[in-house]
């Protein structure tokens, strides 16, 4: 019988096959991260052993400084505590740790594919609803609550119910500018935050095809924000090259071997999904984020809607409700809104080449508000300053941090005020996210960089033309 | 973890869509020690609960009234969506919750619920919209969820009937460690295992 690349993985994964639709599925790579504390704890309090400690991978991300090197600046003793308790635990429970410091650390999601940790067709899950993001390898990756993050210490292993299907296909040619973020963002607005729950969603079509690795991260990262646990895009040339050579990546015959398993792993032809939904690709334009759910976008180009749009009164009342949150008022053409502060950086938006797409940008010109760019991992650091990116955003007045989580979630301190308004390359813009009272974005990192340059919304592709 | 088989209480009508885990902690309390349950109680719903100045916002419901003693919420689609932070279940407990009743959920934060004994009851929109409606003009009035039956009783006296996994239901009714019930499969995993690694022997550690 046909089958779809997520049912594949997942039935080589399947340990027992419960009557019941329980499926107890082996879990071939786990990672953690300082917000992980409280997996190690229970351990601990039940005397248990982590199972598989070669499979389980570590790095500090959420509680980081990204202004300074020395964790003893902290200054909340608790959080200094949660950073430092990684390392213990680490060493107690024999797990590869990427260490604070070390050029290897960073953001959990985007040391997964660095390292070759993450490889097609594995299963692989963290404590972090946006480890969505492996799936851009081809992977089925999804995030677990604290308990299941100790169950699956204990076990190697997790119970899950198989979700049903969907399969969201972008035909078409991304124009100019277009990136994919604001794919993903127009996906979330076609079927809503809640659209994908119960669903594993496999992204498929032309202008997937066409995506970069990176890409395709930013893509299958936001699929929690259409309220499915599950991206994947299935893996062709391009995630070869992009894993070929990496450190845990498999080399020489290991890797022949490998590369025959993953190229059969594509959805077969006459695969059925419980749901199909297709995207025109070419009519995408860059979007910005104007309520507190990702769904609430327009592009670039439009006005903030009026809350009497709204499909039904619950509709219309959390649109004013955000509006009145986000102090703008309907009709107004987004382009004319100003933002006071700019963030580069987060899971969805640090690889290179979004600092790289954001650098462009920033060439020659000068921020009118402050903003910061914080690479996902130091190896992204690293390889932006060898190509002299640093020098570029510094030069136009960006601030340039150390690898973390920094102010997408604001943890580590990293905050925007009450009341400010931010235009960020995260992923969430609910209510405080960035802060108490802080008014958040959403768009890609090159309409960030625009934003920092000209105080306001400013459609990107305009300053590609003025180069 | 403590069995749950049926649960009486007054219910907390909660009328936000997409009511994201960041509403129900926010993420600089995630700091607080598993074991401090005092403070857990203080940060549930803590933005939409205080003012700036830690003052009570007296326009949120859990503020008011009858409301303060709910240990049920009941809520609007896609409840607890967004972060995977399992203290928003943390949260919850500290404050005596159970159950939460919405149309539907953020996936995570639905088996977290189970994990800590709080049951998530999925029930259609229009019962819902109905339950909380019942809620605000009856403040107080009681709620009870019945796991073996999989049922709901609304305090006009309606019963309406819930889906639940059969071992989610099992493993909630007996308050079962999960940890303890996979262990209980450990032929099963080594035998899996074997067979796994031999067939994709490149993710071997
Ligand atoms: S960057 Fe933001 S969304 Fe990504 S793992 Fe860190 S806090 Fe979560």
């Amino acid at each position: 019988m046909a089958k779809t690349l997520f049912e594949k993985i997942w039935d080589a994964h399947a340990i027992v096959a419960r009557d019941d639709g329980q499926t107890l599925l082996y879990i071939d790579r786990h990672l953690c991260h300082d917000g992980s504390f409280a997996g190690f704890r229970t351990l601990r309090k039940q005397g248990r052993k982590v199972k598989r400690p070669r499979q389980t991978f570590a790095t500090p991300d959420h509680y980081t400084p990204t202004h300074t090197a020395s964790l003893e600046a902290i200054e909340d003793p608790r959080a200094r505590e949660i950073t430092q308790a990684i390392d213990d635990n680490c060493a107690e429970f024999g797990i590869q740790l990427f260490p604070w410091g070390d050029r290897r650390q960073g953001i959990a999601h985007v040391v997964g594919p660095e390292q070759g940790i993450t490889l097609p067709g594995i299963t692989l899950v963290c404590g972090d609803s946006h480890t969505s993001t492996h799936g851009a390898l081809g992977a089925i990756s999804f995030g677990i609550g604290a308990s299941e993050v100790a169950h699956v210490m204990a076990t190697q292993a997790i119970w899950q119910r198989r979700p049903k299907t969907m399969r969201i296909t972008v035909d078409g040619q991304l124009g100019p500018g277009v990136v994919a973020k604001d794919v993903i963002i127009e996906i979330i607005r076609t079927i809503s935050a809640a659209g994908g729950a119960g669903y594993a969603i496999e992204y498929a079509g032309s202008a997937i095809r066409g995506l970069s690795l990176e890409g395709r991260m930013t893509l299958c990262n936001m699929t929690i924000e259409a309220g499915s646990r599950t991206g994947i895009v299935a893996p062709d040339d391009a995630t070869l090259d992009y894993v070929a050579g990496r450190p845990f990546a498999p080399e020489g015959a290991a890797w022949d071997r490998a590369v025959a398993h993953w190229r059969g792993l594509p959805s077969d032809e006459g695969a059925v999904f419980d749901r199909e939904v297709t995207i025109d690709g070419d009519a995408i334009a860059p979007m910005v984020t104007w309520g507190n759910s990702p769904q609430d976008a327009v592009p670039v180009t439009g006005r903030i809607p009026d809350p009497a749009e709204g499909e039904d009164a619950d509709r219309r009342q959390a649109m004013a409700a955000a509006l009145d949150y986000m102090g703008l008022v309907p009709g107004t053409p987004v382009e004319e809104i100003a933002v006071d502060r700019v963030f580069i950086g987060s899971c969805t938006n640090s690889r290179i080449e979004d600092l790289r797409a954001a650098a462009a940008i920033a060439k020659g010109r000068k921020t009118v508000v402050p903003a910061m760019v914080v690479p996902g991992s130091g190896l992204v650091k690293a390889q932006a300053e060898a190509e002299g990116l640093d020098e570029v955003f510094t030069r136009a007045g960006f601030e340039w941090r150390l690898p973390g989580c920094s102010m997408c979630v604001g943890m580590n301190g990293d905050l925007v005020a009450a009341g400010e308004r931010s235009a960020s390359t995260s992923n969430r813009n609910f209510r405080g996210r960035q802060g108490p009272g802080s008014r958040t974005h959403l768009v890609g990192p090159a309409m960030a960089a625009a934003a920092a340059v000209t105080g306001r919304f400013t459609d990107v592709r305009r300053l590609v033309e003025e180069g | 973890m403590d069995a749950f088989t049926t649960f009486t209480a007054s219910a907390l009508p909660i009328d936000i869509a997409n009511c994201d885990t960041d509403q129900i902690i926010p993420a600089r309390f995630l700091r607080i020690s598993p074991d401090d349950d005092d403070n857990y109680a203080r940060v549930l719903f803590h933005d939409l609960r205080f003012d700036g100045a830690g003052g009570e916002r007296a326009d949120f419901i859990y503020n008011q009234g009858a409301f303060r003693g709910a240990r049920i919420v009941v809520a609007d689609i896609n409840w607890g969506c967004g972060s995977s932070r399992e203290a928003a279940v943390f949260a919850l407990v500290a404050n005596g919750f159970r159950a939460v009743v919405a149309p539907s959920f953020g996936d995570i934060h639905y088996n977290n619920c189970m994990k800590n004994g709080v049951l998530p009851v999925r029930l259609a929109r229009e019962i819902c919209d109905d339950l909380r409606g019942q809620m605000h003009s009856t403040p107080g009035a009681e709620i009870t969820l019945d796991l073996e039956a999989q049922t709901v009783t609304t305090p006009d006296g309606a019963t309406h009937g819930f889906e639940i996994d059969a071992f989610d239901k099992y493993r909630m009714l007996n308050g079962l460690d999960d940890i303890d019930v996979t262990l209980g499969y450990d032929a099963d995993f080594e035998a899996f295992e074997e067979r796994h690694m031999a067939r994709h022997d490149w993710l071997r550690p």
